[in-house]
């Protein structure tokens, strides 16, 4: 199959360098804000909505500090761009409790003491709910090798495993 | 670090998206970009356009063949993993996926682009050392600097970079077919000639045109394979590129001996490498331990090591033969 040259894309299909309207689905609000399409969904969190729960670690993909859902998936948003994330649903952090109440797995990790510094925490919170939705988090190992990506610098991994497997064993399934 | 400046197309099509790239010389697809961001923001790679694939309708996977199964470019490896006809078909590619990357990058990665990912070698990724993939004529920092993790298969006196994919390792040895829409129209791509090894000319790593984009992986009917299995050895435990990793679906027949044998190997090669070697010394002999590690010596044989890395030899043997044994038993 030849490719009709005359599909190419109009001067008005380009966005960017410079900065443009984008618009953003986080945690059930839309945002219209100016962004350079070389922005990251991450820099466009903390920077340009003042949503600073998410975090920057390695700002390469792989350290898990900056998991954030994608249409319910959970994703790293150093490595996702926001002009890609248009039309899509981001939930953050700043969106799993509700109406002033915990997260059951916000108060898993409180109660089970699972972290130190707590810069991966939010990160690893996102990942732990999105193991549960997936159904891999049968065994330890489950976990262990589900929650993987998501590095812990202080090494509360037995405490987050922890805070994991109780609300997977709560009655509401958490 | 921050990115340059980059302009940016949401392709609506495979026509559309291929009609941007192609037109732009300094331009480039974007998929999942598990590689492509980092490595734009690396400055390791440094297209000006990108063109975002992720809305085109290719993640599908369907039957085709009588039991092969066709996988949209853009079908993410947490999906193809667990996809019930992955993994009654193909298991070890089912866990070859699973034991590459983390969930997350897992959910965002394509098919078509582990495709396309690059080296983790390290000097390939600091954007300055001399690097004859990155900056042809540069030189090679690898050859004579850390290199315990560099190939040892496949190699040039310009490239030892490892290839990194896990799920490549299984479509080599289940030979796939990589099925493309270019400005010259479709191909088909049998895979191990998709893979280039770097001989003189590491920076061209797949014969593609610019702008021809992969659009499904097929993978053919192969009843041998729904036995298949991958075994990935790596530092950590979790979450690690390979050190060696082995992708094996073997037949043995009533008399004991090999009827059947696809062998491949990651972490050792500089593409992901099918062992064709040790699958010609194995094809009608006996099953055996002392087969299995002749068979592995005939694969190695050829190996191009470095005081750091020659260990990988050894520890690929053996885990060669600790594989088939335990296929075997």
């Amino acid at each position: 199959m030849a490719i009709n040259q005359s599909t190419a894309p109009a001067e008005t299909g380009l966005r960017g360098p410079r900065g443009e309207p984008v618009t953003l689905d986080v945690n059930g609000a839309t945002y219209a804000i100016e962004l350079e399409p070389r922005v990251s969904l991450l820099d466009a969190l903390r920077d340009h909505l003042d949503m600073t729960g998410t975090k920057k670690g390695c700002d390469q993909g792989t350290c898990g500090a900056c998991t954030v859902w994608m249409d319910g998936r959970r994703v790293l948003s150093c490595l996702t761009l926001a002009y890609s994330c248009e039309g899509h649903q981001i939930a953050t952090i700043e969106g799993i409790a509700q109406d002033g109440e915990l997260h059951p797995m916000q108060q898993a990790f409180i109660d089970h003491d699972a972290f130190q510094c707590g810069y991966c925490t939010p990160g690893q919170i996102m990942s732990a709910i999105a193991l549960l939705r997936e159904g891999n988090a049968t065994t330890d190992a489950d976990i262990a090798e589900h929650m993987s990506g998501n590095i812990c610098r202080c090494q509360a991994y037995p405490n987050i495993h922890a805070a994991i497997r109780e609300v997977r064993d709560a009655d509401d399934g958490g | 670090m921050t990115m340059r400046p980059i302009t940016f197309f949401r392709a609506g099509s495979i026509d559309e998206a291929v009609a941007a790239v192609s037109s732009h010389p300094d331009s480039a697809f974007l998929a999942g970009g598990t590689t492509e961001i980092d490595l734009l923001r690396l400055n390791v790679v440094q297209p000006t356009l990108l063109v975002d694939v992720n809305d085109l309708p290719l993640t599908y996977l369907e039957d085709v063949d009588d039991g092969g199964v066709r996988i949209g470019a853009m079908a993410r490896m947490s999906d193809v993993a667990r996809a019930p006809r992955i993994v009654e078909r193909y298991p070890g590619m089912s866990q070859a996926l699973l034991l590459g990357a983390s969930e997350q990058l897992r959910n965002m990665a394509s098919m078509g682009g582990n495709m396309c990912q690059r080296t983790r070698c390290s000097y390939f990724r600091d954007g300055q050392s001399p690097c004859n993939k990155r900056e042809p004529g540069s030189g090679c920092s690898a050859l004579t600097g850390i290199n315990r993790g560099h190939a040892v298969l496949g190699t040039s006196e310009q490239c030892i970079a490892t290839h990194p994919s896990d799920v490549a390792v299984a479509l080599v040895a289940l030979d796939a077919m990589i099925r493309t829409i270019g400005p010259d129209g479709t191909n088909a791509i049998p895979i191990e000639r998709f893979f280039l090894r770097p001989a003189d000319t590491p920076s061209i790593e797949h014969p593609l045109a610019h702008g021809e984009l992969i659009v499904a992986i097929d993978v053919p009917a192969l009843p041998v394979a729904r036995t298949s299995r991958y075994v990935k050895h790596r530092d950590r435990a979790s979450y690690e590129f390979a050190l060696v990793s082995v992708f094996s679906a073997m037949r043995v027949d009533d008399a004991g001996n090999v009827a059947e044998l696809r062998l491949a190997l990651g972490g050792v090669g500089t593409v992901p490498w099918r062992a064709h070697r040790a699958e010609e010394a194995l094809i009608g002999r006996p099953a055996t331990p002392e087969n299995f590690a002749a068979a592995a010596d005939a694969e190695f044989a050829d190996a191009r090591t470095t005081p750091m890395n020659e260990f990988m030899v050894t520890f690929a043997k053996r885990a060669i033969v600790r594989e088939l044994s335990e296929v075997t038993s």
